[in-house]
This record gives C-alpha cells, sequence and structure tokens, in this order.
C-alpha cells in the first residue's frame, strides 16, 4: 500500500535540507541541485503512485488513511492527547498533488534561476525546509500538527523573502510578513484552546464526528472557533486586513514568490477553512465573514493592482485578489469551487510569477514595466508560455481560470445567502479587473516599443549579479514554463460543469470529503450559461481596454491618471493601508515600548534593581574584606573572641538557647 | 590537706588568659610562639589536675601528647622564624603580612 509510505513524502525534502543545510556550503553546485531536486522528484513520484493506487480504490474508505509515527506518543498529557499523525483523503491527495509536483517544477525553475547566486545552497536548503513544513500541514491528521506545519512554512517564508538578507528592503520584508503572521496564529492559537476545552482533542476525526452527531449544535462557540480561525487564515492568505506582508514578499527571489506565495503556503488559509468546514457550516454568521472578507479583499487588491508598476507586485496583488476569490467561493459554502480555484491559480500563478522571472533573468534584473515593452520577440518561449497564464487568470475559455473562477460566481450567484448576488456582482467586477490589469501587464511587457536599455553591464539590479544582453532562459527554467502553461490550459477541465458538456470531475471527486454541505439553489443549464458568458464578456472588456489604452494608443492611461491626479496617487500608493497601520499601530506601540516599557520598566524598575543587587554585594564585600587584613593578630583575636561568646554562651546562655 | 581543684582551674585559667592576651598584643614573633607554649601549658595543668581529682591516668597521657606535639611545633615553628628573620629582615608580625590580598 503506498499509504504506508506516506511518512517519506515529506521527510525525503526534510532529508535535502539536512544534507544541503549542513554540507551543502562545500558542495559543488551540481551536487546541491541534485540534493535538493531527487528528494522532491521522488515525493511527486510518490504522489502519483499514491493517486493511481487510490483513485483506483474508489470508494472514500479506501482513500482515507492515516498513519501515526513515533508510536503512539507525541504528545500526551492528562486528558489531552495529540500524534503526529499524517491522513490522507481525497481534499489532501489534491493538496499534496499541488505542493509536490508545482514544488518539483519550481525546484526545476530554480536551478536555472538562481545559478548565478551566492548561497546557492543555502536558498535550496529552504526550499527543501519550505516543502516539507508544507507537506506536514497539509498531511497532518489533527490541527497541532497542522500548526507545526502551518508555523514551519512561516519560518520558510521568512527566511526566503529575507534571502538577499543583505539588503534592507528583503530583511524587512522578511519581519513584515513573519511579524503579520503572528497576528493571525494568535487567532488560530485561541481557536485551538477553545477547541481542547470544548473537545478534549485537536484530531480532525474526533472533532468533526462529534459534530456532525449533534446537529443541535449551531452557531455559538463553534462561530467563535470558526471566527478565530479565520483570523488566522487571514494572516496567512493574505487577506483583510492582514494581507500587507505579501506584496512586500516579493523581495524574495522569484522562484519564492511563485512557490511559497503564489501557489502553496498563502492557499493554506483556504485549505484550512475547507479541512474545517464543518465548523464553519454550522455557522452562517462565520461563513458569512469568510464570504465578505473573500469579496472585498478581492475586489480592493484587485484595484491596487491596476496600478502598480512593478511586474512581480502586479502579479503579487493579483494573488491576495485571487485568494479573495477561494475564500469568497468558501464563504459560500462552494469549498469545492474554492479548492478548484486553488488548483488551477496555482498552475497559472506559478506560470505567471516564473514568466514574470524569466523576464526579469532576460532583463538583467529589471522588474519595473515602463522599462520593458516589446519582448514579443526577443523571449518567445517566456512570452507564449505567460500568454497561456495572462489568458488562464483572465478567464479566458477554454483555459483553466475560465472554469474554476466561474464556478466561483456561479457558486456565489445561486448561494441561499442573502448577499449572494451582491457577493456575484463585486466577484464579476473584480473578474473584470483581472483581466484588464494582466492584459495590462502584457501589453507593456511584450508589445509596442522597447523600453529597456540593452547593455547594462554595470547596473547590477537586485536578483542578478550577471549582465548581458536580452536572452531566452535556459532550457531547465523554461521547460517548468511549458509545463505548467500547458497546465494551465488543460487543467480547468477537470471541473467542467454539466451545463457545458462536462461532469465536473473535481466536484464528485471531492464529494466524499464535503459531503452535507448545504446545496445551492437548483437552477437552470441555461442561466448557469447566461452567467458563464456575462463573465467572458467581461473579462473580453477587459482585454479590450487594456488594449486601447496600452497598445492602441499608448499615454492614454498616463492621461487619466493625470485627469483625476488625487483618486490615481490614493491607488497607486495602495490607500495608504501601510502608512495607516504605521500610525494606528506600529508608532503608538515603538512609542509604548520605548517610553513606557523600555525608560520606565526596563531602565528604572529591571535595571535599577538589577543595580542596586549588585551594589548591596558590593558594600558588604567590601564590609567583610575588612576582616580579612592578612594580619595574624587580629585572625587571633578573632578567634578568641569567637571562642569567649562560645564559653558565654556555654556558661549564660545555657538554658535560654541550648535547649 | 588537699588543695581543691578550683585553685588548679583558675590558675591554669590566669596563665591561659596571659596567653591569649600578650599573643595579642606582643609584636615579637618569638614572644608571640611562647606565649602559645603559654596556653598550651595551662591546658596541660587542667589535664593534671583533673587526671589527679578523678584518679584516671588519660590525662596524664594526653599532657605527654601536648607535650610532644609542642615539641614538634617548636621545632618547625622555630625553623619557619629564622627563615621569615632571613627573608624580611624582621621579627615583627604586622610587617609579615604576605597573605593580606
Amino acid at each position: 500500500m503506498p499509504a504506508d509510505y506516506l511518512w517519506l513524502i515529506p521527510l525525503l525534502p526534510f532529508a535535502g535540507f539536512l544534507i544541503n543545510g549542513t554540507l551543502g556550503r562545500r558542495l559543488p553546485r551540481p551536487l546541491v541541485s541534485a540534493v535538493a531536486l531527487i528528494p522532491t522528484f521522488l515525493s511527486a513520484s510518490l504522489w502519483v503512485w499514491l493517486w493511481f493506487t487510490m483513485k483506483a480504490a474508489g470508494a472514500p474508505e479506501s482513500i482515507h488513511s492515516t498513519i501515526t509515527l513515533f508510536g503512539n506518543s507525541w504528545i500526551s498529557v492528562s486528558g489531552f492527547h495529540a500524534d503526529f499523525a499524517f491522513t490522507v483523503d481525497h481534499l489532501t491527495l489534491i493538496m499534496l498533488g499541488v505542493v509536490t509536483c508545482v514544488g518539483f517544477l519550481i525546484h526545476l525553475y530554480s536551478v536555472g534561476y538562481m545559478a548565478h547566486e551566492e548561497g546557492y545552497w543555502r536558498f535550496f536548503a529552504y526550499l527543501n525546509l519550505f516543502m516539507f513544513f508544507m507537506l506536514v500541514l497539509v498531511l497532518a491528521a489533527n490541527f497541532l500538527l497542522l500548526f507545526v506545519g502551518w508555523e514551519g512554512v512561516g519560518l520558510a517564508s521568512y527566511l526566503l523573502i529575507g534571502f538577499y538578507f543583505k539588503k534592507d528592503s528583503a530583511a524587512d520584508a522578511g519581519k513584515k510578513a513573519f511579524i503579520v503572521n503572528r497576528v493571525g496564529d494568535f487567532g488560530f492559537l485561541l481557536a485551538m484552546f477553545l477547541l481542547i476545552a470544548n473537545f478534549g482533542s485537536l484530531d480532525f476525526d474526533t472533532i468533526f464526528t462529534s459534530i456532525s452527531q449533534h446537529s443541535e449544535w449551531q452557531g455559538g462557540i463553534l462561530t467563535a472557533i470558526a471566527l478565530l480561525l479565520v483570523v488566522g487564515a487571514t494572516g496567512k492568505s493574505a487577506q483583510i486586513p492582514l494581507y500587507v506582508w505579501l506584496p512586500d514578499a516579493m523581495e524574495g527571489p522569484t522562484p519564492v514568490s511563485a512557490l511559497i506565495h503564489a501557489a502553496t503556503m498563502v492557499t493554506a488559509g483556504i485549505y484550512m477553512v475547507a479541512r474545517a468546514h464543518v465548523i464553519f457550516d454550522r455557522s452562517p454568521y462565520a461563513l458569512g465573514v469568510v464570504a465578505i472578507i473573500g469579496a472585498a479583499t478581492a475586489i480592493f487588491a484587485a484595484c491596487i493592482g491596476m496600478v502598480q508598476h512593478d511586474i512581480k507586485r502586479v502579479l503579487a496583488y493579483s494573488t491576495v485578489s485571487q485568494l479573495g476569490y477561494m475564500f469568497l467561493a468558501c464563504g459560500v459554502g462552494a469549498y469545492t469551487a474554492g479548492i478548484f480555484h486553488l488548483l488551477t491559480h496555482a498552475f497559472f500563478k506559478a506560470l505567471l510569477f516564473l514568466a514574470a522571472g524569466s523576464v526579469i533573468h532576460a532583463l538583467s534584473g529589471e522588474q519595473d514595466m515602463r522599462k520593458m515593452g516589446g519582448l514579443r520577440k526577443r523571449i518567445p518561449v517566456t512570452f507564449w508560455t505567460m500568454t497561456m497564464g495572462v489568458f488562464a487568470i483572465a478567464g479566458i475559455p477554454p483555459l483553466a481560470g475560465f472554469f474554476s473562477k466561474d464556478e466561483i460566481l456561479f457558486r456565489a450567484f445561486t448561494s441561499p445567502n442573502p448577499i449572494g448576488k451582491l457577493l456575484w456582482l463585486v466577484g464579476l467586477v473584480t473578474a473584470g479587473m483581472t483581466s484588464f490589469y494582466m492584459f495590462r501587464l502584457w501589453f507593456k511587457t511584450f508589445f509596442g516599443k522597447e523600453r529597456f536599455e540593452e547593455h547594462h553591464r554595470d547596473a547590477h539590479h537586485g536578483d542578478h549579479g550577471h549582465a548581458h544582453g536580452v536572452h531566452e532562459s535556459p532550457l531547465v527554467m523554461t521547460l517548468p514554463l511549458m509545463v505548467l502553461a500547458l497546465l494551465s490550459i488543460i487543467g480547468g477541465w477537470v471541473g467542467v460543469p454539466a451545463a457545458l458538456g462536462g461532469h465536473d470531475e473535481i466536484g464528485e471527486f471531492l464529494a466524499p470529503v464535503f459531503s452535507g454541505v448545504q446545496v445551492t439553489e437548483v437552477v437552470s443549464h441555461s442561466t448557469e450559461l447566461g452567467l458563464a458568458a456575462v463573465s467572458v464578456l467581461v473579462a473580453l472588456l477587459g482585454l479590450f481596454i487594456a488594449y486601447v489604452l496600452y497598445c492602441k494608443k499608448p499615454g492614454t492611461a498616463a492621461s487619466y491618471a493625470q485627469k483625476f491626479p488625487a483618486l490615481y496617487r490614493l491607488v497607486e500608493n495602495k490607500f495608504y493601508v501601510d502608512e495607516i497601520y504605521q500610525a494606528l499601530i506600529v508608532t503608538p506601540l515603538l512609542v509604548f515600548s520605548r517610553l513606557i516599557l523600555g525608560t520606565l520598566v526596563d531602565g528604572g524598575l529591571v535595571n535599577g534593581s538589577g543595580y542596586a543587587a549588585g551594589a548591596s554585594a558590593l558594600g558588604l564585600g567590601a564590609l567583610v574584606r575588612r576582616v580579612q587584613s592578612g594580619n595574624i593578630r587580629s585572625y587571633a583575636g578573632w578567634l578568641a573572641l569567637g571562642a569567649a561568646a562560645v564559653i558565654a554562651v556555654m556558661i549564660f546562655g545555657h538554658t535560654r538557647w541550648l535547649n | 590537706m588537699t588543695v581543691p581543684i578550683s585553685y588548679y582551674l583558675i590558675l591554669a585559667a590566669i596563665l591561659f588568659c596571659v596567653g591569649v592576651a600578650s599573643f595579642l598584643i606582643k609584636r615579637n614573633i618569638i614572644t608571640i610562639f611562647m606565649s602559645i607554649e603559654l596556653m598550651l601549658n595551662a591546658v596541660n595543668l587542667t589535664f593534671v589536675a583533673f587526671a589527679h581529682m578523678w584518679h584516671q591516668i588519660t590525662g596524664q597521657i594526653f599532657v605527654f601528647f601536648v607535650m610532644v606535639v609542642a615539641a614538634a611545633e617548636a621545632a618547625v615553628g622555630l625553623a619557619i622564624i629564622i627563615a621569615i628573620f632571613r627573608t624580611r629582615q624582621t621579627l615583627n608580625v604586622d610587617q609579615v603580612n604576605l597573605l593580606k590580598n
């Protein structure tokens, strides 16, 4: 049974991390690459084996398998028990596939992308460490182990964002990501405490079984748990109000942006909500919050994405926006649609990031789209693969993004949720904006006249220490691009809805996991087709506007921007959210820390008592030191005095002290 | 007529106190040495007195031990005193404070 080897899937990358982390410095680069790539490849192969065996087995019971490592005693404290246990079911299988396969492709790409970097071994050690923790997160059989993976990917993300640690902005971005995530983790921890208090366990099976046995449990404590879980999810999945770290995380190397900050780690929040859907289903209130957060994040981030100039930042805001879509889907109870979009998004967003990395690579580190243009013929493979990604995310049929995005919009529209129609409208507008800013990126980068300087041999920009003319990336980089482009084209076909002649394979596959989820209103196929047509039209509208503004009449956008300077500046500066956080939270905290804690408590109380202890010891020492005069007669005098005292006690104090 | 034991003890105490006092007061190391002998002899006197009183030999034997130790001490002590005098050219204990600090 392949499930017996489940533990190998995360442990292989961990072995890679250990070897590269300890010996990597002394190993030659090809060996470092091999140590990093082979375990990842084996994990992916194991997943393929697992997939085929379990798919063949079919039934939900045989696909649900749990193994416990370290016997039964990871944590066992009076009445509370948690195992270091891995579990696999339909949902896990899909997530595992995304993490191992996309992860492997990005590892492969990194070999080319990072080839000229210092700290090559360090990069791959971190990347393998990330794979380990992400797989632990996905495979965990209880909330506690999930949290271990959750924190672990946060650590790996921190290390990789700050990979260029000599650059201040990178180090700061790493810290920001880490600290913002701590805020979310606080919510997650509280949720776990509530779970322990109410269920005495953190085990998925135990908790979900006991909830499904009590149909009268609605809202109440379950709402509290769900809302706290949402707080955790907003941190990891970069949702309002904790999304601010993700755009900054683009300071890390581009493959990291693709792997961690687009395809895998940031989807952990959606995975967690889907995993804990039994809790969410009992709380319409929490679900509403999830849906509203998702919709708001989707449109808000899309707004900002429309005016960014840094190619990676556009993609970063796009990621935030797409994650909002997934949240929206979960919020209306369409977990399958959320996971479906997670799957397709992993393909095309990883592709987009890697292609953007290839563009950056070609331009020796240039990330500003204002200095690109006309790259279509110079780097054809990158151009064509990225085109697939752009069309996929914009929702042009029959590419992957169309099916998953349309599924979410359809579910929102037909959900019994009273604000379902409004959510659908927000989603639709966001889809148009997504299409617009993606085609804006496409036109600005690949069309029009060339705006880059051909030879900047002296300019050593950010990522790249080497500089030469514009060139296509090596095969080791373009191969993953091609595979991902293929997946971006066909990835959506697993979820073709019945209205379009498919039979929604992913929906059927995930059905056992999400059984018992509220059903949507039954609507005719014509409605579904109508909705799909509307969203295609909106996507094409976005394409058209981008074409007019950036290709047909370049400069139009700039003139519009000048007409509404205040609005433009507001959006360009990301609604000043970072500044607001700075003013409302960071500055007061700093002032409080420095003045109250620093000066009064630390300076006065802590240092004061420390100095007092030192001074009193010194004073006592100075007193006692006088006795140690080195004079024999004074010693003898003390001796005699002592003897006299003893005798005095013996004679006079007999009754008082010695009885 | 027998002399009461207390007389011996008082004499021994006086001798001992004289020994202690001169040990503390005198600066000459040889005098100090002699005052130690004085204290030892005061103790010897009490031993003998008690041995006589209780008709037991133990005290007498202890006196011999004390005298043996005192003799050995005198030999070693005088050697040390000579060595100190040779290096420091003085017998004044206030100036022999090498152990200080």
